[in-house]
């Protein structure tokens, strides 16, 4: 069982909320479920969708095209009609039938009039959705149970989740009724052991946060990484975690430094042109050795761009971000799950090694929702390095002390016996500016030696995780959210017995040299992202000599289809 | 008890003899030692600018940042640990020209530090142009036929803040501008100091400010009321106010944010229980 449905409607008709609900049912009967919206950068009156994928089988992406088109508007049933599968079904109310009825051999048609039973049971008319999402429930006789729960835990107020689970139940009926024996697609839930939660990367990484012991977050509100700042304003003050919106995005960035010179692990997110504002104070933490970890969710530039649209572009940008030359940690979570466990992780290696750390994520895995199994917090392991704390044992402190790392021995203000001093200047052994020639060499040398030992650590992370055919002859390379269609076209690509490999980078920076030489050399590689340059190919060759043969791309703001790839494939198969 | 020759360090200072910056230093470290406070329990933040090198001149921790972003990166140090005294340095280009923006929010948040701004009319360390707050007329480096535009008035820039203590120094009186800053430490909220500091290379006004200021105190005002503070503001020639032209308590920022724990934020346990969160996604 493999279907995709796809709610649409105006701007404010509560689609995204409606479509979530649905596919929060879907997760709940044990399905795998992958769920997208689309949007414009609006309020009200632009035309939004949420589209899910659900399938028996592990699934990782979206699907292009619709079984079931829920038409909260006459838009909506129009709008699809190319992407509309064989036995596709339309829901939509008599008032829209003179559009659904020109479709009438293209789509089973399924009229519900959602309009009046909102009227008849008193209910407002956004509510309607709630009627919708019932018939396609109904349609494909699934389990109206799971679709009742799934609405009373989506609404804070118990009365407002009956009205809603009412009005579902109406639709649901009428489609099972009078429709469903006519619809192919027979959804039922699983046999599942564990439970599965749902959520989108930005939730996962604010959680990854929380669990990494982040104690303050500041961040100024930018799509599409504003979630992350809601998501930790409404639940970071119940664990002890400070959560500010200060005036901008460099008040931001430098809040954090001050609150990890002090001792606490802080973050803060932005999208590219936020993080445009952020990268002096990038260099800061770099030169001050401060540890402090940034979440990037990119979107379709340059400037303002597409805000709620999706891109790869600032790959470079955040790889060279700043003046001068340091280290740092550029890592690119490809699901949910990664975008927790990597988070932590990049809490960790910050410290550690006392340099910035970067989590680079899109609005495509930002905001889609991904349902996975319950995050294990059982074996969770945080470590802050070299960090001194009380009393500060030695005779002399000096907070750049030349070591075999790199690192020094990190005291934070308090420290008994330790005066802290910080510096953007260039800086002696005791933090003191100097621009003498030797101390100049002596400190960056110092700063670098950290990468070796960056490099070592990193590759004891799988940086760089291999999927497929180990003996492929043509191996995908991609990074970051690439990782969803991609997995879903090798499924697909496998179901026709060709058989390729991915290698899907995780870490950017450092770069995983060995992982790429040993899976890449001698092997035709064929390049996806979301880019115009494909930026991945540049870096691969920067720091391997190795050539990319084809490339798949894709920058319209729109995620690359697993179908996409695959026909990529084939074409260069052929 | 901490003494004056502690607070010292080994860093060659290499600021101009002469320079107002000294007094601001001798000033915050009489006030350090007379208020009893542990070296490592204060953090200093300096800017950009002659100004920035003071935190490698005294024996407390301390974080030199970026071109205008004392303020917050001094109070997220304050929030991280509030049993710190956090004191922001930052010379007039710093505070008033690329770093203003920070002023109004930290005001109005009233995180509790110390804001200094070495106010010299000039920037020096790059050898002499405009501020905001150098004088119209004057003729620098980057205005060679004279400042053609209008300067700020920071106290009163910082009473329409609602800075909760806005005060004004002179670096050519010693006494009074440690007083200030004792006060300013002992204030619950953010602490606001505008010092007139000489540039003796490119703009000193030594002399000028010794004929003119007088202090507030000497006249027995009365820094509680804010509408008078704000004309007081305005008293700029032959009589030049210094002193707390008003302070005033409020909640602080910490006292402000939902569910700030009971301790400083660096003693909280990292290890949280995560479980419950969780459940609301299934």
């Amino acid at each position: 069982m493999d279907i995709s449905i796809i709610i649409g409607g105006e701007a404010g008709a509560g689609v995204m909320r409606s479509g979530y609900i649905l596919a929060r049912a879907l997760v709940r009967g044990g399905l795998s479920v992958f769920g997208m919206n689309d949007y414009p950068s609006l309020i009200r009156g632009g035309h939004n969708a949420y589209m899910i994928h659900a399938s028996d089988k592990r699934i990782h992406a979206h699907r292009e095209n619709f079984d079931i088109v829920v038409a909260l508007n006459a838009e909506t049933i129009t709008r699809y009609v190319d992407q509309l599968t064989e036995n596709a079904a339309i829901i939509y109310d008599p008032k829209d039938r003179s559009y659904a009825e020109k479709l009438s051999d293209k789509a089973l048609l399924v009229e519900i009039p959602m309009m009046d039973i909102v009227k008849e049971e008193k209910a407002k008319p956004v509510m309607m959705n709630s009627v919708a999402i019932g018939a396609a429930a109904g349609l494909t006789e699934y389990d109206y149970e799971i679709l009742k729960s799934s609405i009373l835990d989506s609404f804070p107020k118990p009365e407002v989740g009956e009205i809603n689970a009412r009005l579902a139940k109406r639709g649901y009926d009428i489609a099972l009724e009078e429709y469903s024996s006519k619809f192919k697609i027979k959804v039922a839930p699983l046999e599942k052991d564990g439970k599965q939660i749902y959520l989108t990367g930005n939730e996962a990484v604010a959680l990854g946060a929380m669990q990494a012991g982040m104690k303050f977050y500041a961040a100024y509100p930018m799509t599409p990484a504003s979630p992350i700042l809601h998501f930790l304003a409404l639940h970071g003050p119940k664990y002890g975690i400070v959560v500010v919106q200060p005036e901008s995005e460099i008040a931001a960035i430098n809040m954090v430094i001050g609150a990890a010179y002090a001792g606490v692990r802080a973050m803060t997110a932005t999208s590219g042109g936020g993080f445009s504002l952020m990268t002096e104070a990038l260099g800061l933490a770099a030169m001050s050795e401060t540890p402090i970890v940034v979440a990037i969710a990119q979107r379709v530039g340059p400037s303002t761009g597409m805000p709620t649209y999706t891109a790869q572009t600032d790959l470079m940008f955040v790889l060279n971000a700043s003046q001068g030359e340091f280290p740092r940690f550029v890592i690119a979570p490809g699901d949910v799950k990664e975008c927790f466990y990597r988070t932590i992780e990049a809490f960790n290696l910050a410290e550690k090694f006392q340099v910035p750390a970067i989590i680079l994520i899109d609005k495509y895995l930002a905001e889609s929702h991904m349902s996975t199994e319950i995050f294990d917090t059982s074996n969770i392991k945080i470590d802050r390095g070299e960090l001194i704390t009380g009393e500060y044992k030695g005779k002399e402190y000096r907070r750049y002390e030349v070591t075999e790392t790199g690192v020094s021995p990190r005291a934070i203000p308090s420290t008994r016996n330790a005066i802290v001093k910080a510096n953007s200047s260039e800086h002696t052994e005791y933090g003191y500016a100097s621009s003498n020639a030797l101390n100049a060499v002596k400190m960056q040398e110092k700063r670098f030696r950290k990468l070796k030992y960056m490099i070592m650590e990193m590759d004891k992370l799988n940086p760089a995780i291999y999927y497929g055919d180990p003996q492929a002859e043509l191996v995908l390379i991609g990074w970051g959210s690439i990782k969803c269609p991609v997995l879903d076209a090798l499924e697909i690509l496998k179901s026709m017995d060709i058989s390729v490999g991915f290698l899907h980078f995780i870490y950017l920076s450092p770069f995983p040299v060995k992982y790429a030489l040993k899976y890449l050399k001698d092997r035709k590689i064929m390049l996806v992202e979301n880019t115009y340059t494909g930026q991945l190919a540049n870096l691969l060759k920067m720091h391997t000599g190795l050539t990319v043969d084809y490339k798949v791309l894709r920058y319209d703001g729109r995620p690359i289809n697993p179908s996409q790839i695959v026909e990529k494939v084939f074409e260069v198969i052929r | 008890m901490v003494t004056m020759n502690q607070l010292n360090t080994k860093a060659r200072n290499t600021w101009c003899p002469g320079c107002g910056n000294f007094a601001i230093l001798t000033a915050l470290k009489k006030a350090i030692v007379e208020l009893d406070l542990k070296p490592e329990n204060v953090v200093v933040v300096t800017g950009i600018g002659c100004h920035g090198k003071l935190g490698d001149y005294i024996n407390v921790n301390s974080f030199h940042v970026i071109h205008g972003r004392v303020l917050p990166v001094a109070s997220a140090i304050k929030l991280a640990n509030y049993e710190l005294t956090v004191i922001g340095h930052a010379g007039d280009g710093d505070a008033y020209a690329i770093g203003l923006g920070h002023l109004p929010h930290a005001a109005r948040r009233n995180v509790d530090i110390v804001y200094i701004v070495h106010n010299n009319m000039t920037f020096g360390l790059t050898t002499g142009q405009v501020t905001p707050t150098t004088p119209r007329g004057l003729k620098t480096r980057s205005t060679p036929y004279g400042v053609f535009e209008d300067p700020i008035n920071p106290i009163a820039l910082a009473l329409a803040c609602d800075a909760t203590f806005v005060a004004r120094g002179f670096a050519g009186d010693l006494n009074h501008l440690t007083y200030l800053i004792k006060e300013a430490i002992k204030h619950r909220g953010f602490a606001f100091i505008d010092v007139l500091q000489p540039c003796v290379t490119f703009y000193n006004t030594y002399q000028f400010f010794r004929e003119r200021t007088y202090r507030l105190e000497d006249e027995g005002w009365d820094p509680t009321n804010k509408v008078e503070a704000f004309k007081k503001a305005y008293e700029w020639g032959d009589r030049i106010p210094i002193g707390i032209f008003y302070r005033v308590e409020k909640p602080t920022f910490r006292d402000s944010i939902p569910g700030y724990p009971k301790q400083p934020l660096v003693k909280e346990d990292l290890k949280i229980d995560l479980t419950d969160l969780l459940n609301l996604l299934t």
